[in-house]
């Protein structure tokens, strides 16, 4: 899905674990200026939620549920998540 | 879908899901919580996740396997929630008809886990602290639990 330029588009941002004990809480909206990557949304989050300027420069990301590269196209009305260094298993 | 619990893993289970007759070699895993001389007494893992997230990875993770091995047969649970020491936080069992690929099979879902699922652990210890564990080598103190 791609987004018209010059529009504005609403990412639901997601903190899990550490990350959501950094940021002081676990999600919330933004409505970042379109188009954008993870990367620039990255930016509006660390000044949405001054807690998530702890975050490391380059976390890990996902998108609509899928692991993606910090250089990843967002649309409107996506999900993005960071996530701490992951120990499953 | 269907990974996720917070109930004990119970292993005879995940092998009566796979069982079948074509299949001559079953391989199960158990991941356990460690409690090791270099572990600092932990008493428990409080695993969490991004629940929707590990059920879709976890169902990518089972499709390649039965891509790669076509005969596989795989059953994954995976334990959420706190779980004392010595218990299970993860089961796997793959059975294929020969065993060859039913410890290849298996080990391909344990590594991929490791790589991929969006779960976390926070170590919890006898003197009251807790860790988040970061497999990357840099564990941040998170104070009494």
């Amino acid at each position: 899905m791609t987004s018209p330029a010059g529009t504005l588009g609403t990412v639901r941002v997601r903190f899990f674990a550490r990350y959501a004990e950094l940021a002081g809480c676990s999600e919330g909206t933004l409505t970042v200026p379109l188009p954008a990557t993870v990367s620039d949304v990255m930016k509006h989050v660390r000044s949405a939620w001054p807690g998530a300027s702890a975050l490391p420069a380059q976390p890990l990301a996902a998108l609509n549920q899928c692991h993606v590269r910090l250089d990843a196209r967002v649309s409107d009305g996506d999900e993005l998540a960071f996530l701490p260094p992951l120990a499953g298993g | 879908m269907g990974y996720l619990t917070t109930a004990p893993l119970a292993l005879e289970a995940l092998l009566a899901e796979v069982s079948a007759p074509h299949c001559g070699g079953t391989c199960a895993f158990l991941g356990t919580v460690r409690d090791g001389p270099e572990d600092g007494g932990v008493t428990a893992i409080e695993y969490s996740a991004y629940d929707a997230m590990a059920e879709a990875e976890l169902d990518r993770i089972v499709a390649e396997t039965r891509r790669q091995w076509a005969d596989a047969r795989v059953a994954v649970r995976h334990r959420l929630g706190m779980v004392p020491a010595e218990d299970a936080s993860i089961a796997i069992a793959v059975a294929t008809p020969h065993r060859a690929d039913a410890f290849a099979a298996c080990r391909y879902v344990i590594e991929e886990v490791k790589k991929r699922l969006p779960v976390w652990k926070r170590e919890l210890r006898a003197d009251g602290t807790a860790t988040w564990v970061d497999p990357s080598g840099h564990p941040s103190m998170v104070g009494p639990a």
